[in-house]
């Protein structure tokens, strides 16, 4: 079946992603922060199978590093924004009116405007550094996840068992966290996994512009930017982390896909 | 001459069987009845003759259209005749229709896809077939779209669609089953009409009332066979197979309820000094709790008193003059201990609104519901709590009223939280088993989830979860409408049976009269949310004192009517 060798391909992507970062955790071949500019731009070989970057650095090392941070901020941004966005779209669907209108249109402002750039004018207004890439980040899924959560809650909120709950006097809090929560998770970890994928986009991005993680940590979009001058005599620098950012949201964006497919084929059976 | 001949008609899909050794025969100028519960594959024959069904069904056998083979598998040729000479209306005319698409257009497409005629031509055919099925386009424009209409316009336009290229055999899976009953009674009217003009009629139908007065002809299914067929009179008025004896039977089942004293059912006189039905004794005493330590009131056994209760649903247009829809207007009644008093009305009544403020889900702008003396509508939080451990209810749709996620014990567990104080893990899963053994399930039953059971057996679980904190009232919102006849029947033998053990007071909202007639000891009438008429039961039916009443039972498809006239 198609769709399902394609969630298989994204699966395996992500895993391979995860387990690169997880690696690095422990061991890497060779130390990312020693500079040793005599080993400076070497070809592929066996003591370095993707070669060496202009400082002498073990490119395999420095992109299972990059992994680890791309995967970081981009969990952490991801997972801020669910912990604010799911409440306030639960809050929004119990309560049909003016508090849904206020929380749904202030999610539209931020809508409003340009994630990447607001990013980056944010990241630069607070000052670079991870912790702010995150929040900017952040801020931009919220109402993703405020929106998600609220049409799924919806549709379930007219259903004859939350009026059973409701007959047991459970408060719209309890019956949002017992009945509904559970009821839309599987549509939230869709969104999630698909959400995760533009985060890595995003890191990358601000990352390239010097507002992400700062030197001397490896990133992705960093290797990227510095590689430019370089485009002409060693490619290959700017070639391996764009292929790395490419196959990361390649896989989480299958993922996203295909656990949708499945999910919606359970939906429509139960 | 033979319109339709199906012969020896088989459709299976892998393992399963869905119809086997089919045969019928249909007469032009004639209804042919297709009666069975779900499941009996009545749906799937007639897909079979539209030949519609899905690619990996395995058939077999004959379908003979005017003594010619139907070209099956042969698309073209199947298109040729699909709309042109079989119309087909199926029972959602929602989602039947186009929603993007005006209903003449839409029309019109279909008169176009038979004749060769112009858009304008198409236009105007178009319209004096809307006309046919009575929207005439003084009164509904051809320009209207399907949401602007009411769902007995909207089947109307479904008919038109099917009947635009002149059908000589029209099939109609189950067309009023989403309709209230004078819409149906008009629909079938309609349909009748088109079958005094020539065409063939396969009418789809779980309801043998509704074939009763429709049908010339009827064949009975089961699990796929037709266990029994021949004209209407006969197979219903002297049934040979078991089967639709039992159907019949199922049908006509009333439940024998033992009279409570105080509720003189069949009389619906008030009759004081009842037996306070809070001391029926229960299998588990203790479980009991006392529903009623605060000082008597005038009238001791009056368990909800519903006073001048009105509930206006704001316009939608905030700048819109109009004031809104009255759903609810000055509505009073009451309903003593031990009681089964039934609300019936067509949709938009107002009955779910009345409901919705007896269970205190809604808030209504003016008057009052008193459960016990005391007033649910004003009461919050802990006084609130303590009022609904006296009334739960059991809804509708057997599948929509359960957390898929959750397990039956916990399904069923859920009112307990109202108890207090609050009970063990122990002492709730032995509630639980027996509450489920008291509707006729098993104590194992508790471990399930809920797509493992049969709508039957769903509101079973749907009974269990509201008497486990052993309210005196029941609100049952159409409990019974969206299941089999024979499954119906236990069901209402069990509410029957709880309300004798338990004294337990019901309030039944539905719109099949049959049901009413079947379970309640008195009834009210709603219309445009007001009560119009109410009385027992058994003298409103017999004797209806408003014209809407009368109505309404005039509309509802009656078989022991249609099998004793002429």
């Amino acid at each position: 079946m198609k769709g399902r060798a394609l969630l298989t391909l994204g699966g395996l992507l992500v895993g391979l992603v995860v387990l690169a970062a997880l690696v690095s955790l422990v061991w890497t071949p060779y130390d990312v922060a020693a500079l040793d500019v005599g080993q400076r731009l070497l070809p592929f070989s066996a003591a370095h199978p993707l070669g060496t970057d202009q400082f002498g650095r073990d490119m395999v090392s420095m992109l299972i590093v990059g992994a680890r941070t791309s995967l970081a901020v981009s969990l952490l941004a991801v997972g801020a924004a669910m912990l604010v966005g799911i409440p306030i779209g639960l809050a929004a669907a119990a309560r049909p009116g003016p508090l849904d209108e206020v929380l749904m249109r202030s999610g539209d402002v931020v809508f409003a405007f340009p994630s990447l750039l607001t990013a980056i004018l944010l990241a630069a207004i607070l000052g670079p550094g991870a912790s702010n890439a995150v929040l900017a980040i952040a801020i931009f899924n919220v109402p993703v996840f405020a929106r998600v959560a609220r049409g799924g809650a919806r549709g379930l909120w007219s259903r004859d068992f939350i009026a059973a709950a409701r007959l047991a006097a459970k408060g719209d809090a309890r019956i949002s966290l017992e009945h509904i929560l559970p009821n839309i998770a599987a549509l939230i970890v869709v969104q999630a996994t698909i959400q995760f994928s533009l985060a890595l986009i995003a890191e990358a991005g601000l990352s390239y512009v010097g507002l992400g993680v700062q030197p001397p940590a490896p990133s992705w979009g960093r290797m990227l930017s510095d590689a430019q001058t370089l485009a002409g005599t060693a490619p290959r620098l700017a070639i391996l982390p764009g292929l790395a950012i490419l196959l990361a949201v390649l896989g989480f964006t299958l993922l996203g896909d295909g656990l949708r497919d499945r999910l919606d084929r359970r939906g429509a059976r139960a | 001459m033979t319109l339709l001949s199906v012969e020896n008609l088989s459709v299976g899909y892998g393992d399963h069987t869905a119809i086997a050794e089919l045969s019928l025969t249909l007469e032009p100028g004639k209804v042919l009845g297709l009666v069975g519960e779900s499941g009996s594959g009545k749906s799937t024959a007639s897909l079979a003759v539209i030949d519609l069904l899905p690619e990996n069904a395995a058939r077999g056998g004959t379908i003979l259209l005017d003594g010619v083979p139907l070209p099956v598998g042969d698309e073209a040729a199947m298109n040729a005749l699909r709309g042109g000479t079989i119309g087909m209306v199926f029972q959602e005319p929602m989602t039947a229709l186009n929603p993007m698409m005006t209903i003449g257009a839409q029309v019109a497409e279909a008169v176009q896809l038979h004749r060769r005629v112009g858009r304008r031509e198409a236009r105007a055919l178009a319209a004096a077939v809307l006309e046919r099925v009575g929207l005439p386009a003084a009164a509904i424009p051809p320009t209207r779209y399907p949401h602007e209409l009411s769902g007995g316009q909207r089947q109307r336009v479904a008919i038109a669609i099917a009947i635009a290229g002149g059908p000589r055999l029209l099939i109609a899976d189950e067309p009023t089953t989403a309709l209230d009953v004078t819409l149906q009674a008009q629909i079938m009217q309609l349909l009748r009409s088109l079958v005094a003009e020539g065409m063939a009629l396969l009418l789809i139908s779980h309801d043998l009332a509704l074939v009763a007065e429709n049908a010339d002809a009827i064949v009975v299914m089961k699990d796929g066979r037709a266990v029994e067929s021949g004209p209407v009179r006969e197979v219903l008025g002297a049934p040979q197979h078991g089967y639709t004896r039992r159907l019949l039977e199922r049908m006509r089942h009333v439940p024998v309820r033992k009279l409570l004293p105080g509720t003189g059912r069949g009389t619906g006189a008030a009759g004081g000094g009842g037996a306070p039905q809070t001391t029926v004794s229960l299998a588990e005493p203790h479980l009991h709790h006392p529903s009623d330590g605060l000082p008597p009131r005038a009238g001791e056994d009056v368990l909800l008193e519903v006073s001048s209760l009105r509930r206006v649903y704001p316009s939608r247009n905030p700048f819109s003059a109009k004031g809104g829809k009255i759903a609810l207007d000055d509505a009073s009644f009451v309903v003593r201990r031990g009681e089964s008093v039934g609300v019936v009305g067509e949709s938009g009544s107002g009955k779910t609104t009345l409901l919705r403020a007896v269970l205190a889900l809604d808030r209504p702008q003016g008057g009052d519901v008193r459960l016990n003396g005391r007033s649910i509508t004003s009461a919050r939080g802990a006084a609130l709590r303590a009022l609904r451990r006296d009334v739960q209810a059991v809804f509708q749709d057997p599948y929509g009223s359960f957390d898929p996620r959750h397990r039956i014990e916990r399904v069923v567990a859920e009112p307990l939280v109202l108890l207090d104080p609050p009970v063990g893990a122990a002492e709730r899963r032995r509630r639980v088993e027996a509450t489920l053994e008291k509707v006729g399930l098993q104590a194992g039953h508790a471990d399930r989830f809920p797509h493992e059971f049969s709508g039957g057996q769903r509101q079973r679980i749907a009974i269990a979860r509201a008497l486990i904190v052993e309210p005196a009232l029941v609100v049952l919102d159409e409990a019974v409408s969206a299941l089999d006849v024979s499954v119906r029947a236990g069901i209402l033998d069990l509410l029957a049976d709880l309300s004798d053990r338990l004294g337990l007071a019901f309030l039944f909202v539905s719109h099949d009269l049959s049901v009413m007639r079947a379970i309640t000891d008195r009834l009210l009438v709603m219309q445009a949310g007001r009560i119009v008429e109410q009385g027992a039961t058994a003298e409103v039916m017999a004797a209806p004192q408003h014209p809407y009443t009368a109505s309404l039972l005039a509309a509802t498809p009656d078989l022991e009517r249609a099998l004793s006239t002429t």
